[in-house]
């Protein structure tokens, strides 16, 4: 007879005065901030868990209905503050589009660069908590000593480490030198070197491969039901990248591969980041070489307008997956309604059917390995 | 028969100082294993380690020393108070019985026992009961696991590290049989530490030559016992907080701390006693040579934990069960197959 639980339901076989309840967050070592999963364990195994959010809820959905649209812009990169220029542009390209604004050449250009800059050094930071998850310290410093490498290099041109407000609608706020596309470029380089030391130091180590191996299978079934994108569905061997399925921002222009496994592990996940990392650098090299010249954005900095009235939706692909913002306009400077489509969000929601039956060492290994960022859940 | 050093003493007066004696080389080791494994860890990292407090941060160690020893120690509501002001004192007191019995040179030992190896593997056995002490005692979910995970990790991995030492216990009753030492007859046994290493500089070959499977299945083991990553699952930072040691503060921490470093310390002595022929070594003195290849042993501990990630926990023990302990009975039985053949 199968009885019921706080969670739910519990299988036949297990007795629940055998079992108990842990809560892991929401401080917790390895939450990545303050998530807070009520585990249902009987030992080690998990049989029911329960992720719970809202504990860096901040309302920016709410704020963005009491502010015009040029104001909502410095709140953007705060939602996902790890892919903070590629969320901040994405939301000038939405309001580009809704109301028909033409952005140049050269600004499209920088903006490609910004953003996978961006992405890379997101990439960099998943991998080194991903590996602190798993208990190896070491890598973690060597990424974000070339993480740094990036920030330092964003920060030159944006004024800012993590929170960039760098977007304008119909362009970028500040042009790019020559020392911006030097440092880009040496960076680049290095960083290519530095990419046969991580598969030496983690990729080929047998136990890195035993704890992922096979570990939290994400399987394409259930990505499409929880709706599951970036790197954990191209994991799952469906090679669905908004740049690539729907371009915006120009990245028609540019020749890059959206890489996939079929595996739907951790460890395809850690290969599909793995090599994002490289397409992003075939990205930036590329938009340097035919960076163009010309404006960066609109002769006259557009302080106000006022959209069509009507809902629109526009999403584009983050370093976690596709993230979207849906505005509904009656025609007045303010949005009736923003409401922002987190990809973290969706990939937690799938999380309790693929945590039950692992065991707590794994939790971390897969919570940490589709790349959660808590503000971004909670908004 | 080497004479002990406090042979001549009053047998009490002679236990206190052997004890206080070992309590100050123990503080005083732990706090240079704490520096290096700091730097160690700061230069495989590419950062600098401690550098503000003294020269190169030399007296970091000691302004943490303090700034534990006056923390406030906690005690949270709804433990079981016994166990758990006394889980720190069970997993530490075992700690310096086991390096009492090292013999640091010829004639340089505190305590000479026939049956030294057994008791070291006795007492650190003993640990394990403190630290499912401090898992139950503490009324914490963490700690209760931890201290689970540490108490079926522990155990199992005794059986290969025992087994691999007997192997080198065989092997010196064999090789020692009718050993004369200036022209004197010695009756040498294969459980006594001092003797070990008497029958490895004789021979000149260390045991790791004969028995490099043993000396590899007793450093993994070893690693295990003393929680060092790949296999630190019990204190697991990233999954359980801080293991059985979540809910302690202060000092009652620092003891953990401590008897962990020190676990790290005896368990590269005895392996340095058991492989790499203890205190022999050509030029240098005898204990010199003992405590530079015992800190050799630490740093390749060092090397590994902050190059490896963490095992999880049933990897850890199916590696014991199926693949240590299989090679070391298979490894013992062939070494006495030989012994016995030669």
């Amino acid at each position: 007879m199968s009885q019921k639980s706080h969670l739910g339901q519990l299988s036949e076989h297990v007795r629940e005065d055998e079992t108990y309840y842990l809560n892991m967050g929401p401080q917790h070592p390895s939450m990545h901030g303050v998530l807070r999963l009520l585990l249902h364990l009987q030992g080690e195994t998990i049989l029911e868990c329960k992720p719970i959010i809202g504990y860096a809820h901040r309302a920016h959905e709410k704020m963005a209905e009491f502010r015009n649209y040029v104001m909502f812009l410095p709140n953007t990169s705060r939602v996902d503050y790890l892919s903070g220029m590629i969320s901040n542009i994405a939301y000038c390209q939405a309001i580009e589009k809704l109301c028909s604004l033409d952005v140049p050449e050269r600004a499209e250009t920088i903006r490609v660069i910004a953003c996978e800059l961006n992405r890379i050094q997101s990439h960099l930071l998943w991998f080194g908590t991903f590996l602190l998850d798993l208990g190896g310290i070491t890598p973690f410093l060597y990424c974000f000593d070339d993480r740094e490498e990036i920030l330092g290099i964003l920060d030159r041109v944006t004024g800012s480490r993590l929170t960039y407000s760098y977007g304008r609608f119909g362009g970028v706020t500040l042009d790019v030198d020559e020392v911006f596309l030097q440092q880009a470029t040496a960076f680049l380089k290095r960083l290519r070197k530095r990419f046969p030391m991580y598969e030496s130091l983690v990729a080929d180590n047998v136990i890195f491969r035993e704890r992922c191996d096979g570990v939290g299978v994400i399987s394409k079934e259930a990505a499409a039901k929880y709706h599951v994108t970036g790197p954990s569905l191209r994991a799952a061997g469906v090679a669905y990248d908004v740049r690539k399925a729907e371009p915006y921002g120009g990245y028609d222009r540019f020749d890059f591969e959206v890489p996939t496994r079929t595996a739907g592990d951790c460890l395809a996940r850690f290969e599909v980041r793995m090599a994002e990392m490289e397409q992003s650098c075939r990205l930036v090299e590329q938009a340097i070489a035919k960076l163009p010249e010309g404006p960066i954005g609109p002769p006259k900095l557009i302080k106000k307008l006022k959209p069509p009235k009507g809902e629109f939706y526009f999403a584009v692909e983050t370093a976690r997956g596709s993230s979207g913002v849906y505005i509904v306009s009656d025609g007045s400077d303010t949005p009736v309604k923003l409401k922002l489509r987190t990809p973290s969000f969706s990939n937690l929601s799938s999380m309790p059917e693929i945590l039950a039956g692992t065991e707590v060492a794994d939790t971390i290994a897969i919570v940490g390995s589709i790349d959660v960022v808590l503000p971004e859940i909670d908004r | 028969m080497p004479t002990t050093l406090l042979d001549h003493l009053h047998p009490i007066l002679a236990v206190l100082i052997a004890i206080s004696g070992i309590m100050a080389a123990l503080s005083l080791n732990v706090m240079f294993c704490i520096y290096a494994e700091r730097k160690v860890s700061a230069w495989i990292q590419r950062r600098m380690g401690p550098m503000e407090v003294g020269p190169h941060g030399v007296m970091q160690v000691i302004a943490d020393m303090v700034k534990l020893l006056t923390k406030q120690l906690i005690t949270p509501k709804g433990v079981d108070k016994w166990i758990f002001h006394l889980a720190p004192v069970v997993v530490f007191a075992p700690v310096v019985a086991a390096a009492s019995l090292m013999p640091f040179s010829s004639g340089v030992l505190i305590s000479d026992f026939d049956i030294g190896l057994v008791l070291v593997f006795m007492f650190g056995g003993f640990a394990v009961i403190g630290i499912f002490m401090a898992g139950w005692g503490s009324n914490n979910k963490y700690a209760l696991l931890g201290a689970m995970r540490s108490v079926a990790q522990n155990i199992s991995y005794e059986i290969p590290l025992i087994l691999s030492a007997l192997s080198i216990v065989l092997m010196v009753g064999a090789m020692g049989r009718g050993m004369e030492i200036d022209g004197q007859a010695v009756k040498i046994t294969g459980t006594n530490l001092a003797h070990i290493t008497l029958v490895q500089a004789k021979t000149d070959i260390w045991f790791v030559v004969y028995q490099p499977i043993a000396a590899l299945i007793f450093f993994i083991a070893t690693l295990a016992e003393t929680n060092r990553t790949p296999f630190d699952i019990p204190e697991a930072e990233s999954e359980l907080v801080a293991g059985f040691h979540t809910e302690y503060s202060g000092m009652r921490f620092a003891i953990f701390f401590f008897a962990e470093f020190s676990n790290m310390f005896i368990g590269s002595m005895v392996a340095t006693v058991l492989f790499f022929g203890g205190w022999d070594g050509p030029l240098l003195p005898g204990p010199v040579w003992f405590f530079l290849k015992t800190y050799a042993l630490v740093f390749v501990m060092m090397w590994i934990r902050w190059t490896y990630p963490r095992l999880r926990f049933d990897q850890l023990m199916t590696f014991c069960w199926s693949v240590l302990i299989p090679l070391s009975i298979l490894n013992l039985l062939v070494t006495a197959l030989v012994i016995k053949l030669v």
